[in-house]
């Protein structure tokens, strides 16, 4: 008999396994990510967890009996049946007490499990991909890499250079004269030859005296001794990093409402989680304006309600402040989302339009602007409401070609689609076009 | 070093235990199981996993080393949903039916619990697997783990050359097929050398036989394909097949030899737990049985303290609950309820014996010691055969059996049975059909196919008592089939009495 410990095995054994599974699942598993990261805040939306998926679609077919048809049943438990009986058919039509019921699975249509994160990313975020735009710099403090740098005396055993210790160790011997074994295998045989033939004791004795003392010799020089050893030597090399920051701009005055707001959030979330993917760090900052603009916390901007009027230059000239302070656009990748119901006072679109060209854009790597709408609103047949004057005044930039992407957004189930046609592959969105 | 044990005699104390507690236990467990049970088992091979490792091993139906699939990993994320959100606990163990006999043990197991688990699985389990005619019939203790490791390396191999998809393709068919791909009865084994030297005989025959008078005959005008013909195919096709794996393996034309190879796998990976799905609840009630003997010999011989046994019996009553009928808990008859019962039952034949036992099991009622006739039909029976066998009016009382009749054709259900006089044998037949293999799922073989014609497979459902296949996922395997077989398929429903078709399924293959 044998007692074995496997609980030091590696885990993860079925790994492959569930990424089989993944794979393909996959077209379900991704409508579930989408539809639980709807469900979630923006910091912890990108975080894995329990998804569920229709069983459907997975279910492995195998022949058995349909209903109809007679079956027996013999069951446990009797407590006032005589034979010939007649029992009412239970009403659900299940067979009588279910023997026969599948062990798993019965009545269940929903097939949960448990994701990664990294797994709950990959799947949420697939095909989708970051303008190209990446400004690197090199930040103290990052984590490094290591190159090879020459070598050295000192190290750990698994770097030590093998072939540069023995050359170290060969030339050594060499320069100190320590005896060959083949040199001294020699020696012995010719006195072993010589021995005890007349006339040759003088040479022997010769010979004896040269053997000691290349034996002492051998005995005092080593073979290796610590000055050869040598270790790989590695250096850190300070590797760029790519930052991000991303500003949240958005109208919070009277006119925008909870909705309103959920929907941007949403917006904002998903652009999150995706910089989060690409950048090992990433900023946001939250300006919310009415008539004015001010730089504020997750909670205030979602929730806190002001009233005033709509300027929206304000929160502009507020983000070219923080860039200026803060983010300079040299080492950062800015990247801004803006989401309005469209109202801005008049008179106020020529300052925007200007800030927005001559200083925001330029900084930018990439410009968002999300109307928001209530559903129905426009879809009302025969009233179509115009475009906002915001609306109007983005229009003209883009059209004159303003690195810039807007989008409206009437409904929660219009986020993914409008998000992922923002930053859909480029090769994907020709093909679509062509 | 382990504490030192404080009481005499006793095993261990308290929750603990190491690797030498282990030791004393089965050491402990091996001597009763051999002086009081003589019980014959294969050596052991005790390893302690994880949680993690337990679902591990649940996802690849308890095998230790399994090819991939999507499905393991589907089965994985399944248990493990449960397990993390309590709604279920982990299997305290589970044994390999191989030589040397693996047991896993769980390392959150008390000592008690380990104490519990070696007697169930590394001498009940072990003796059944040993001794039961299927299982040594059947299946290879000693290759199978051998032979896991090449199916995993082949399989594995096969992927990197042809591509995941394509290997997913083929073993998604076959795992649908998986249940017919088990040889149910012996077949004659025909061994290759001697087919030939038959047809070096016969050809020698006709040639001492030829006569060129015989060729001056005038010649038959027509030779329409008579019976004959179609006789000769199926003969030479091996028809009708029931292991539709099998057939496939050997003749769908259009297989390549490493898709061969995979079906074969799955075929034997079947055929390995086949004996296991017949055996199920003599299993269950071996292990238990042995377990239960083991522990109380221990504790009167006083080597297992008063709470230890408790706690073992804490286990050993809720594993072997048998809630009725009615009860929302009641899912089917659980094996190691009924088991056990058998087999306490055989146990009270044997020493008090009734009338009316003496009556119904004249071989051994009274015979006193019970093991000769437990380890006797531990060896020559299956579930079913087994309840013919032993099950006794004394335990359907006990267990108030009856038998419940549902004829969709009827309005209301009929009981047909139930544990008197009259009914004690109807109800043990009923039972025992309950678990047939053969009956419990659709009889299904390869009949025919169209050689001269479009190569379509002609498969036949011998349909029992009026039940028809569940269409949707029938027509899904079917097409499974097909993708196989590479030509249509067509799948008969018909009625074994008349030979009429009731229903008919045709898939052609996915382009």
């Amino acid at each position: 008999m044998q007692i074995l410990d496997r609980r030091l095995n590696p885990s993860g054994r079925s790994l492959p396994n569930r990424q089989r599974f993944l794979r393909r699942a996959k077209s379900l598993v991704q409508e579930a990510v989408r539809d639980a990261s709807a469900k979630r805040d923006i910091r912890s939306a990108d975080e894995g967890g329990e998804v569920s998926i229709p069983l459907h679609g997975i279910r492995e077919p195998s022949f058995h009996h349909g209903s109809g048809g007679s079956r027996d049943h013999v069951l446990p438990g009797n407590k006032e049946y005589r034979e010939g009986d007649e029992i009412q058919r239970p009403p659900s039509g299940g067979g009588g007490g279910g023997s026969e019921g599948s062990p798993e699975g019965g009545g269940e249509d929903a097939f949960r499990f448990v994701l990664t994160r990294e797994e709950f990313l990959s799947l949420f975020l697939d095909d989708l991909e970051l303008p190209d735009l990446a400004k690197r710099r090199l930040v103290e403090g990052a984590d490094p890499a290591w190159h090879r740098a020459g070598y050295s005396v000192a190290g750990t055993p698994s770097n030590l250079s093998l072939a540069r210790t023995m050359r170290n160790s060969l030339s050594r011997r060499i320069a100190l004269k320590r005896p060959k074994p083949e040199a001294v295998a020699a020696l012995e045989a010719e006195i072993a030859a010589l021995e005890g033939q007349p006339g040759s004791e003088e040479q022997v004795a010769k010979l004896k005296a040269e053997l000691a003392i290349q034996l002492r010799r051998s005995q005092r020089i080593p073979w290796i001794d610590p000055i050869d050893v040598r270790y790989r030597r590695f250096e850190p090399v300070p590797r760029p990093v790519a930052r991000a920051v991303m500003f949240c701009l958005m109208d919070v005055s009277g006119s925008m409402t909870e909705d309103m707001k959920d929907l941007a959030k949403r917006f904002y979330t998903l652009l999150y989680i995706f910089l989060q993917r690409r950048y090992k760090h990433v900023d946001i900052v939250f300006i919310r304006h009415t008539h004015e603009a001010a730089e504020v916390d997750e909670q205030t901007f979602f929730h806190s309600r002001e009233t005033g009027g709509t300027l929206v230059s304000t929160a502009l000239e507020e983000m070219r402040k923080v860039v200026a302070d803060r983010y300079p656009p040299t080492d950062w990748n800015i990247y801004a989302a803006q989401a309005s119901d469209g109202d801005n006072a008049a008179g106020d679109s020529q300052r925007t339009a200007r800030l927005l060209i001559d200083e925001v854009l330029p900084a930018c790597q990439y410009y968002a602007y999300i109307e928001v709408g209530r559903d129905g609103e426009h879809g009302m047949p025969g009233f179509p409401r115009g475009p906002t004057d915001l609306w109007r005044t983005y229009e003209q930039l883009v059209s004159a070609g303003a690195p810039m992407a807007m989008k409206k957004v009437r409904n929660r189930r219009d986020i993914f689609p409008v998000f992922r046609e923002l930053f859909a592959k480029r090769g994907l969105l020709e093909e679509a076009k062509a | 070093m382990n504490a030192p044990v404080s009481t005499p005699g006793l095993l261990y104390e308290g929750a603990d235990w190491d690797f030498s507690t282990l030791m004393r236990i089965h050491d402990a467990c091996e001597e009763v199981a051999v002086r009081d049970l003589g019980l014959d088992f294969y050596p052991n091979r005790i390893e302690i996993i994880s949680a993690e490792q337990m679902l591990d091993a649940y996802a690849s139906t308890g095998l230790p080393l399994f090819y991939r699939h999507w499905s393991f990993g589907k089965q994985f994320a399944q248990h493990e949903a449960l397990y993390r959100k309590g709604l279920r606990g982990l299997a305290y163990e589970i044994v390999i039916n191989s030589d040397p006999c693996l047991s896993y043990v769980m390392e959150e197991n008390t000592a008690t619990l380990q104490a519990l688990v070696i007697a169930h699985a590394a001498f009940g389990h072990n003796h059944f697997f040993k001794n039961n005619r299927i299982f040594r019939e059947w299946t290879d203790a000693k290759g199978i783990l051998d032979y896991l490791e090449f199916a995993k390396g082949y399989i594995a191999e096969c992927e990197d050359r042809y591509g995941e998809i394509a290997v997913e393709r083929v073993l998604d068919s076959a795992h649908a097929l998986m249940n017919y791909g088990v040889h149910r009865h012996h077949r004659r084994t025909i061994d290759l050398r001697s087919e030939e030297q038959r047809v070096r005989e016969r050809r020698a025959h006709d040639e001492r036989m030829y006569n060129v008078l015989w060729s001056t005959l005038p010649e038959r005008a027509s030779h329409a394909i008579g019976a004959d013909e179609v006789e000769k195919r199926r003969a030479m096709l091996q028809l009708p097949q029931e292991n539709v794996l099998y057939f496939l393996e050997k003749s769908a034309p259009r297989l390549a030899a490493w898709q061969r190879e995979v079906i074969r796998i799955v075929r034997n990976v079947a055929q390995y737990f086949h004996p296991q799905r017949q055996t199920k609840m003599m299993n269950e009630g071996c292990a238990t049985y042995v377990h239960h003997r083991i522990l109380n010999t221990l504790h009167r011989e006083g080597q297992l303290s008063d709470g230890a046994l408790l706690e073992a019996l804490h286990s050993h009553t809720s594993v072997i609950m048998q809630p009725d009928f009615d009860d929302p808990r009641y899912s089917g008859i659980n094996p190691y309820a009924l088991g056990f019962a058998m087999m306490e039952d055989i146990e009270r034949i044997c020493r008090e014996p009734t009338e009316e036992d003496r009556v119904w099991f004249p071989d051994f009622a009274g015979s006193g010691d019970p093991m000769p006739t437990l380890r006797y039909g531990w060896s020559e029976f299956r579930d079913e055969s087994f309840i013919l066998q032993f099950l006794s009016p004394h335990l359907m009382r006990k267990m108030k059996f009856f038998h419940l009749k549902d004829d969709a054709a009827q309005p209301v259900l009929r009981v047909d049975a139930m544990h008197d006089e009259r009914g004690y044998r109807r109800l043990r037949r009923a039972l025992a059909k309950q678990y047939d293999p053969a009956w419990m799922d659709p009889d299904i073989q390869v009949v025919d196919v169209d050689l001269a014609g479009d190569r379509r497979l002609i498969l036949e459902h011998r349909v029992q008592d009026g039940r028809l296949l569940e269409e949707q996922e029938a027509r899904q395997v079917l097409r499974h089939l097909a993708s196989l077989w590479s030509y249509d398929v067509l799948l008969r429903e018909i009625d074994p009495a008349t030979g009429a078709s009731l229903r008919e399924h045709a898939v052609s293959p996915p382009r």
